[in-house]
């Protein structure tokens, strides 16, 4: 075993793939000589050389437009956008072309590709560094989005959509890029299978969902829940937003009877209003408290204020003590 | 002309090189020589307030005055300037104060922008400077939209936008050439050409022999000008803007210079790039400027010593007054949202306020990787 970050669980994942696969590239911005800005593509360049490594053009729908025509030649390519806030400009190729190739073309033609890009916010970026968009992408039929919150889930689940038929969006919290490290084996070809969930505390007085950058969060908040009330909560870390496991989210709700969401995205139509939904269509009647959600203000990411913005673990508490206080 | 050919007025020793049609008076000369030390001042000031923590981010121009300062001459006060991010020095020239500006970068209350964006994400509406954005390239097709509008409402002005040789990649580029080819826009369009997009050189932005000679498929000119030699870069500019100005149509110019420090405050050079630098050192264009001025016995060595003494005084204080103030009050994060509050933004405030109070403590640790 070895304590690794997530950069490193990506870039060993891309190294470990690209040598079991010749026909998976990685192309993008600054991801060959430099390796990346945030180092996530170190070594690639040398190791497989600049056919399979490609500097582009400053273009993201550049870059996933020609991600598009080497899928549907059958190679794997794996684009990386350099922060999510700049896929706007490869919005329509992924959401008009990307996820629709194979329902369009009746299976004829697919896509399978692995779109890579650092999200979130707590890294002092304003806006257009900040971002989290999982539901402009989530909403898109077609898609698989999956969002890991640490190394071991980063390699095992990057290395699983590389191999997955299908294109997906994988949202890297780049929040906790570099810390903490977690124990992932060594030389260990192992997968995280798409759309399973994780119990990353168990409990059974009140559920709380989330994900990416937002689970250290969760479980700092339970702790907190757990010394200050005695409750016993349980975090539930989501890794796949789509497609979703409904079945671990309402056993989780059916054991606690509660449920406080949260993401750091913007509140407003969010992941976890969907996430809320789905409890209160198929799960009401074993529910004892209104859902709770903590979300992002529905405001642009701000810069100076952005300790303000970002949930933290006392709001989070807050809404546990709203659930578990409710009569 | 071909397409590489490149407008150059000042050599490397000061001396003329080709003709001066520039007509500028020696108080406008050494009014544009203080501006490029002003920037450099700024630049360096700016840097260290960074690596000491004071800032979160910078984005150094060391080595590309000349392309900010004489661009920045050139405009009216009623023409309008959208920027990219690395042309401190054309803010500057249009009357922007190094306050106003040291403030952005600290995020604080007396910043215009209410510290909501990063650092050098500047917006002075008072000098017609249209607020900065991350995104490359989304402001070129603004431009000629603008442009476009200053001639249904009759006036004469002109827009001018600036961006990078990783900027001609973007799509809004192709957009904002195509469309201001069309109409005949009055817009100069400026790509400061520093060789390099972070870790990307220029042959992987395009198989193009140079920027300028893609004008030619928009059906405009573009014109290939030694960007460290200001007044070269006056020259085509003042031309571009008055070719503009007369409805005769928009320019593409192509600042030749090159990125001297690292892409940002975050960024480390050496991983992609040997010393290319030193190169460029030779030709760094406050030098040349100056010894063009020393020529003409415009400039001298006390003088040099007064105004660098001066401006760096003039930081200095500023600095100091800025960093004193407050953060930006915890209601700016709602407003300006919409024009008016909306109910449910009013909610998440009063509630934000009632269960946490206004006192928020930043991260220390948080600091922006790239
Ligand atoms: C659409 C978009 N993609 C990626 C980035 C990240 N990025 C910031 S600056 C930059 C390079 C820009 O190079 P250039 O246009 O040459 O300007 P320079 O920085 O050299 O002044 C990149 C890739 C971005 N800001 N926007
Ligand atoms: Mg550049």
């Amino acid at each position: 075993m070895a304590e690794i970050t997530i950069v490193q669980a990506v870039n060993d994942a891309l190294m470990e793939e690209m040598g079991r696969d010749e026909d998976v590239v990685v192309l993008g911005e600054d991801v060959g000589v430099n390796g990346g800005v945030f180092r996530c593509t170190a070594d690639l360049f040398d190791t497989y050389g600049e056919d399979r490594v490609i500097d582009t053009p400053l273009s993201e729908s550049g870059i996933i437009g020609a991600a598009i025509g080497m899928a549907l030649y059958g190679l794997r390519p794996v684009p990386e956008i350099q922060f999510s806030d700049f896929i706007w400009p490869a919005f329509d190729q992924i959401t008009s072309e990307l996820a629709k190739m194979r329902y369009r073309s009746g299976g004829q033609f697919t896509c399978p590709m692995v779109i890579r890009t650092p999200y979130g916010g707590g890294i002092r970026g304003g806006h257009y560094h900040s971002q989290s968009p999982e539901v402009y992408f989530t909403h898109t039929s077609g898609l698989v989005v999956v969002v890991p919150s640490d190394a071991y889930d980063a390699k095992g689940l990057l290395k699983a959509a590389i191999r997955s038929p299908d294109p997906v969006l994988f949202l890297e919290p780049k929040r906790i890029y570099r810390a903490p490290k977690t124990e992932v084996p060594e030389d260990d070809d192992y997968i995280v299978p798409l759309g399973k969930a994780a119990v990353r505390r168990e409990g059974t007085d009140f559920t709380i969902t989330c994900y990416g950058a937002m689970v250290p969060v969760a479980v700092e908040a339970c702790d907190k829940a757990a010394d200050q009330h005695g409750w016993n909560g349980e975090v539930l870390d989501l890794r796949t937003l789509v497609p979703l496991d409904e079945d671990a989210l309402l056993a989780s709700v059916t054991k606690t009877g509660r449920l406080v969401t949260l993401q750091e995205a913007p509140k407003f139509t969010g992941y976890s209003s969907e996430l809320s939904a789905i409890v209160a269509e198929k799960a009401i009647d074993v529910m004892e408290a209104p859902i709770r959600r903590v979300a992002g203000f529905d405001v642009p990411f701000p810069f100076t204020l952005e300790h303000v913005y970002m949930p933290h673990a006392d709001r989070v508490l807050r809404a546990i003590e709203d659930v578990m206080t409710y009569e | 002309m071909t397409s590489t050919d490149m407008l150059q007025i000042i050599g490397e020793s000061g001396q003329t090189v080709s003709e001066d049609e520039t007509g500028l008076p020696p108080e406008k000369l050494v009014e544009m020589y203080e501006c490029m030390l002003r920037t450099r001042a700024m630049d360096e000031r700016m840097i260290n307030l960074q690596r000491q923590g004071r800032i979160g981010f910078y984005v150094p121009s060391t080595g590309e005055e000349a392309a900010q300062v004489g661009s920045g001459m050139v405009f009216g006060a009623d023409d309008w300037i959208f920027p990219s991010y690395r042309m401190p020095g054309t803010l500057l020239m249009r009357g922007a104060s190094p306050r106003a500006m040291i403030a952005n970068c600290y995020g604080n209350s007396e910043d215009l922008c209410l510290g909501r964006q990063m650092p050098v994400h500047y917006s002075f509406a008072e000098q017609n400077v249209v607020s900065i954005s991350s995104p490359i390239g989304t402001h070129i097709i603004h431009a000629v939209g603008t442009a476009y509008a200053m001639r249904l409402r009759k006036t004469d002005a002109v827009a001018g936008v600036f961006f990078g040789d990783g900027g001609t990649s973007s799509n809004d580029f192709h957009s904002g050439m195509n469309f201001a080819g069309v109409w005949k826009s009055p817009c100069v369009f400026v790509c400061s050409n520093n060789q390099w997009a972070i870790s990307v050189p220029f042959e992987k932005q395009t198989a193009s022999e140079s920027v300028a000679v893609k004008a030619k498929a928009y059906g405009m000119p573009g014109v290939r000008v030694d960007g460290n030699d200001v007044l070269a870069v006056y020259q085509a500019v003042s031309a571009a803007v008055a070719r503009a100005r007369a409805g005769v149509g928009p320019t593409l110019l192509e600042l030749m210079t090159y990125r001297r420090g690292p892409h940002s405050s975050s960024d480390d050079p050496t991983r992609y790039r040997g010393d290319q630098a030193d190169e460029w050192l030779s030709r760094d264009p406050i030098l040349r400027f100056r010894k063009f001025l020393e020529r003409q016995d415009l400039w001298s060595e006390d003088r040099e010593q007064e105004s660098s003494t001066r401006v760096k005084d003039e930081l200095n204080a500023a600095i100091k007054e800025v960093e004193k103030l407050p953060p930006p009050p915890l209601d700016t994060m709602f407003t300006d949202v919409y024009a008016k509050v909306p109910k449910f933004l009013r909610e998440q405030y009063e509630h934000l306020i009632e269960t946490e109070g206004t006192g928020h403590e930043a991260d220390p640790d948080a600091a922006f990787p790239l």
